[in-house]
Order: structure tokens, then C-alpha cells, then sequence
């Protein structure tokens, strides 16, 4: 338990003085239930500002759980019950005068399936612009969007066309242009690339390497090859079962260097050395 | 040259199995004389609708003409006339139906499919609407005679209207029910994780997504109410007039519709308006026809939806394969 006291206080003297402006997101759980399930409990993990922080453990250990935490999408489950806080800029985003909608609308996510709405590519990134009633130029913004997606080249010609007719890698860069329109601060994915081949997994790491000079990036992934490959700082989260149920916790979280390399936790050393226990 | 030596030895040795094909052998007898049973039955199928229409082309056809749509039903011994007035009655008391029916069938569906799809209301309306559905369509037209008939004191269109909104309202409200839950959870999460509310979810994906599937159950309870006959005749009555008169439109009078024109006028003595009644029957069964191609072909709009879910689930087995093999 002390190395993980360490690593907290660590990046809790990290934290005060300027540096705390770096922080995004503080996500203080304490306790998430579904109905009477414990899901989740005791994990702390502070998001920086434009890095990447990846979310790693084995299924069911809760990491997607945290995500839709981040932006409320829990909400939508209606046993769903939440202890602790979840700071947005200092913002506590569970208080109760909060608009979960508006949350939303500042923290973008993107899924693990592609799910383009069934209207042209140009609608799909105009969605979020309409929605929030945008003054300006919308073609531009949807260019623009498109563009640091990555996908306009292969799109400006057919922006009429549905979006469901584009192949899958295409339509997950599409899913992530609909979310940057509306020009998030963070963005959250979901295992944006388990339904997708190395070559577009290969496109979207990329992509998000290039977004995260503008926007923080959460991201949940099972391939901890694509953690090392992206993400400044991990989480690793893992199961606990001794109370008879699957409760997932924060394990260990650091820079990923030391995570993979010199992690301060056995259950952590195990897992990134491919030792399932 | 060692191979195929030792091929032959190994021929010679294993005594091959008859495989051929055995028409005499019994299970091949009763296996083809099925086959033959279900494609007949599936034929016989065809014959009541296919006798019908050959029946309404040789007996209606006769008096297919323009006149039909802009004259009015004959009196007992004049010849001629049309039934105009019955068709414009018709289109008026569907319209009514639908303007009834279709906003509350799908706000119904909404709270069915959405908002509360466990609750007990849910629960409650879901088997009320099954079973209007089975509603024998006379008890339809009961209910409208004593709550608008008796009400307004007159035989009219609304009255037919309230009747038909009752039969079309279940069919609409469970379609549209179903269109709905037909749009994938991955696209509402995609509505709701870019920020829209409940209510634009609805609005802006549900809807739009579950539309043909929407229209397919309006174009079919319209085809159904169109043709009911038992709803109209203590509500609507009948009119040998139109509906409108010396320009002016009067829906709180007695109404004609196809149906019941040709009810009364197959029982009659005359020629002319037994013809005019297999005529009208030719008509209704046509656009009952359309109607049901029309909803065919919005529905084959549909195919969208379900291409990818298919994709969906074909990922999500890729997926689970891939975590398999490893």
C-alpha cells in the first residue's frame, strides 16, 4: 500500500502551485454503485491538461465504468449511484445544479463501436453544431473538423454521402471529427480501436498524438502495446473480489514509463509483464 | 511414382461406400413428396387473393370511367353515376383517423420505447393496444356512435373518423413501438455523449432513424381502415350527397365511404348499382393494394438499420474471436 501513498503524494506536491493549472480533471471516486453492486471504489486519478491518460486493467475491472463517469454518461443507467467528486476545472460536474448535458458538451467521447448517425458525412460533424444553435460558419467548422481528423481528404468529395457508407476505420475518424466540432476540452475514448485493423488503429494513435496539443485525452484501451505508444500518464485499475463481488479499483497510477517499467505495485508488475493472475 | 502406388494399395484395400442418389429408397420418396405438399400449400396461398382480383377484373371493370370519380350514386332506376362522393368520404374519414391516430400512436410509442420501456404504464398499454388490436372493428364503431354520435346528435364524418382512429391506433402505436427499439443503443450513446437531451435523442436520431419502419405502420393501419366497413355503418352512415355544398365543406352530416357503398349496393335489385358496387370493390382492393406496395417499398428503406446492425454484431464477433485466439 505505502507506494501507492507515495506515487499519490508524489503527484500531489506536483500538483501545488502552478502546476496545479495543469490539472483537467480530478476524479475522486470513492464509491459507484450499480443498484447494489459495487463497481467501482477508492480511485483517484488527476487528468493533465493536453496529455494523453490511459486507462489499462482486465475486463471488468471498471475502466470504462470511470470514463463515462468523467462526462455523466452513467446518468443514462438508471441504478447508477456515485460517492465521491469529479472535478472539471475545479467545477464539481456531480453537484446537483450541474446540467449533465452541458457536461457533455464540453467533455466529447468517442466509443467503442463506430456509430455514425444514419445522415451524410457533413450532417454527422454538423450535429453537435446545430445542437449547441453555432452562429458561424458551419461548413468551415466541419471542414476544420474533418481535417484534424484526418478524414478530409478522403471525404470532401462525398460529404453528401451517409456516413454509415464509409469503412469502419473511416467512420471511427468520422465519429472523432463529430466530436471535436463542438470543440471539447477533453475528450474521452473507449476503446476507439478494438473494432478496428492495425492500419486504422495505426491512423488513430497518430490522430491522437496530433489532438492532444489541443485537447486533454482520456482513453480506455485492452492493448497496453497502444498505452505505451500514447499515453503520458496510465491508470491501471484491477479486480478486487475478496468482498464476493467484482469491484474494480486504481491499482497504481503514474507516468508510463514507470508504470511499464519500473511499476511500484506487484499486481501491477504482473499484468504489464503478461502475467494474468 | 511411390505415391501413387501407395495410393492404390490403400484403394484396394478400403471398399468404397455407395454414395449415389436413390429416388425408390423410402426416404427419399417421402422427403421429395413433401417437398412437393409445402410448395403446393404455399401456392394455395396465392389463390384466394389471385381469384379475387381476377373476379373484381371481370365483373368491375366493365364500368371503369372518369365519370366514376366525379358523379354521384344513382337512384333506384337511373342509370350511369359514379361514386365520387364515397371516395372523397373515404379519403375524409381516413385523413380524420390519421390526424387522431398517428400523434398519439407515436408519442404513445415514444414512452414505450424510451422513456419508461420497464415501467408498469408501459406494461399496462402495451397489452391494452395488443389487444385492441383483436378489437372486432363493430365494437369500434360502437364506441364512436355512443361517444360522438349520441354526443353531436348526427350521423358524421368525425364520428367515422373517431371509430377508424380507434383500429388504427394500436397498430400504429405497436409498429412504431418496434421501429423504435430497432435503433441501435451504440447511436443513442452517440446522441447522448455529444450532448443532446432526452428529448433531442428523440427528436433528432430515434425518430429520424426509426422513420420508415414509422411510416410502414401508418401506410398499414390506413390500408386497414380504409377498407372497414362495420365501423362506419352507425357512425358515418351513408349519403347519396357529397360533403360539400354550394361550396362549402360540411363534415357534421351523414357520410359515404367505398365500404359501405358497397354494402348497400350489392344487396340491391338493380343492375346498374350492383355493377357500380363491383367497380367500387375494384378500386378499394387496388388502392388497399398500392398502399400495402407503397409501405412495402419504405420499408426496404429500412434495410439500412439492419445492414448495420449486422455490421455491429459481425465486429463485435470479430472481436470476440480475436480475444479467443489469443
Amino acid at each position: 500500500m505505502t507506494p501507492k501513498q507515495n506515487i499519490r503524494q508524489s503527484g500531489e506536491t506536483a500538483n501545488t502551485g502552478p502546476d496545479q493549472q495543469k490539472v483537467a480533471i480530478q476524479c475522486k471516486i470513492e464509491e459507484l454503485y450499480y443498484g447494489d453492486f459495487l463497481a467501482v471504489r477508492d480511485s483517484h486519478i488527476d487528468i493533465q491538461k493536453n496529455y494523453i491518460t490511459g486507462f489499462i486493467g482486465p475486463s471488468g475491472c471498471g475502466k470504462s465504468t470511470v470514463l463515462r463517469c468523467i462526462n455523466r454518461m452513467n446518468d443514462l443507467i438508471r441504478t447508477f449511484r456515485f460517492k465521491g467528486q469529479l472535478l472539471f476545472h475545479g467545477i464539481d460536474i456531480y453537484d446537483t445544479t450541474i446540467d449533465p448535458v452541458g457536461v457533455r458538451r464540453h467533455i466529447g467521447m468517442v466509443f467503442q463501436q463506430p456509430n455514425p448517425f444514419s445522415m451524410s458525412i457533413y450532417d454527422n460533424v454538423a450535429f453537435g453544431l446545430r445542437l449547441n444553435r453555432y452562429k458561424g460558419n458551419i461548413a468551415e467548422r466541419v471542414e476544420n473538423a474533418l481535417q484534424r481528423a484526418g478524414l478530409w481528404h478522403e471525404v470532401k468529395d462525398k460529404l453528401k454521402n451517409n456516413g454509415l457508407s464509409l469503412s469502419g476505420g473511416q467512420q471511427q475518424r468520422l465519429c472523432i471529427a463529430r466530436a471535436i466540432a463542438t470543440e471539447p476540452t477533453v475528450l474521452l475514448m473507449d476503446e476507439p480501436c478494438s473494432a478496428l485493423d492495425p492500419i486504422a488503429t495505426r491512423t488513430i494513435e497518430q490522430l491522437m498524438l496530433e489532438l492532444k496539443e489541443k485537447y486533454t485525452i482520456a482513453i480506455v484501451t485492452h492493448n497496453m502495446q497502444q498505452a505505451t505508444r500514447v499515453a503520458d500518464e496510465v491508470a491501471f485499475f484491477s479486480v478486487d473480489i475478496s468482498k464476493g463481488g467484482r469491484t474494480g479499483y486504481l491499482v497504481e497510477f503514474g507516468p508510463t514509463g514507470q508504470v511499464f517499467e519500473n511499476p511500484q505495485e506487484e499486481l501491477t508488475q504482473r499484468y504489464v509483464s503478461g502475467e494474468f493472475s | 511414382m511411390e505415391q501413387s502406388s501407395a495410393l492404390k494399395m490403400a484403394q484396394a484395400e478400403v471398399t468404397l461406400p455407395d454414395l449415389e442418389k436413390k429416388w425408390f429408397e423410402p426416404r427419399s420418396l417421402v422427403n421429395n413428396l413433401l417437398t412437393i405438399l409445402t410448395w403446393f400449400m404455399a401456392v394455395m396461398a396465392c389463390v384466394p387473393l389471385f381469384s379475387v382480383l381476377i373476379m373484381l377484373i371481370v365483373r368491375g371493370s366493365a364500368r371503369l370511367s372518369w365519370s366514376l370519380f366525379t358523379e354521384l350514386p344513382p337512384t333506384a332506376f337511373e342509370m350511369g353515376g359514379g361514386f365520387g362522393n364515397a371516395i372523397f368520404g373515404t379519403a375524409v374519414m381516413v385523413g380524420i383517423a390519421m390526424v387522431l391516430s398517428v400523434p398519439f400512436g407515436i408519442l404513445a410509442a415514444v414512452f414505450l420505447a424510451e422513456l419508461g420501456p420497464d415501467s408498469r404504464i408501459a406494461a399496462v398499454a402495451r397489452f391494452c393496444a395488443k389487444t385492441l388490436t383483436g378489437l372486432p372493428s363493430i365494437l369500434a364503431g360502437v364506441f364512436a356512435y355512443a361517444s360522438v354520435v349520441l354526443l353531436t346528435g348526427t350521423y358524421s364524418a368525425p364520428a367515422g373518423g373517431v371509430a377508424l382512429a380507434l383500429l388504427m391506433v394500436p397498430v400504429v402505436m405497436l409498429t412504431a413501438e418496434e421501429a423504435m427499439k430497432m435503433v441501435p443503443r451504440i447511436m443513442k450513446d452517440a446522441a447522448h455523449g455529444i450532448g443532446c437531451t432526452h428529448t433531442q435523442v428523440i427528436t433528432k436520431v430515434v425518430l429520424p432513424t426509426a422513420m420508415p419502419g414509422i411510416i410502414t405502420g401508418v401506410i398499414l393501419a390506413v390500408a386497414r381502415a380504409a377498407g372497414e366497413t362495420a365501423p362506419l355503418l352507425f357512425t358515418a352512415l351513408f349519403s347519396e350527397y357529397w360533403l360539400f355544398q354550394g361550396g362549402k365543406l360540411d363534415l357534421m352530416k351523414p357520410t359515404a365511404s367505398l365500404a359501405v357503398l358497397i354494402y348497400n349496393f350489392s344487396g340491391m335489385p338493380y343492375e346498374n348499382q350492383i355493377e357500380l358496387a363491383w367497380t367500387a370493390s375494384l378500386f378499394l382492393v387496388f388502392m388497399v393494394l398500392a398502399l400495402n406496395l407503397i409501405s412495402r417499398a419504405i420499408s426496404q428503406r429500412e434495410n439500412s438499420i439492419v445492414t448495420m446492425i449486422m455490421v455491429v454484431r459481425k465486429m463485435i464477433g470479430g472481436k470476440q474471436a480475436q480475444g479467443a485466439s489469443k
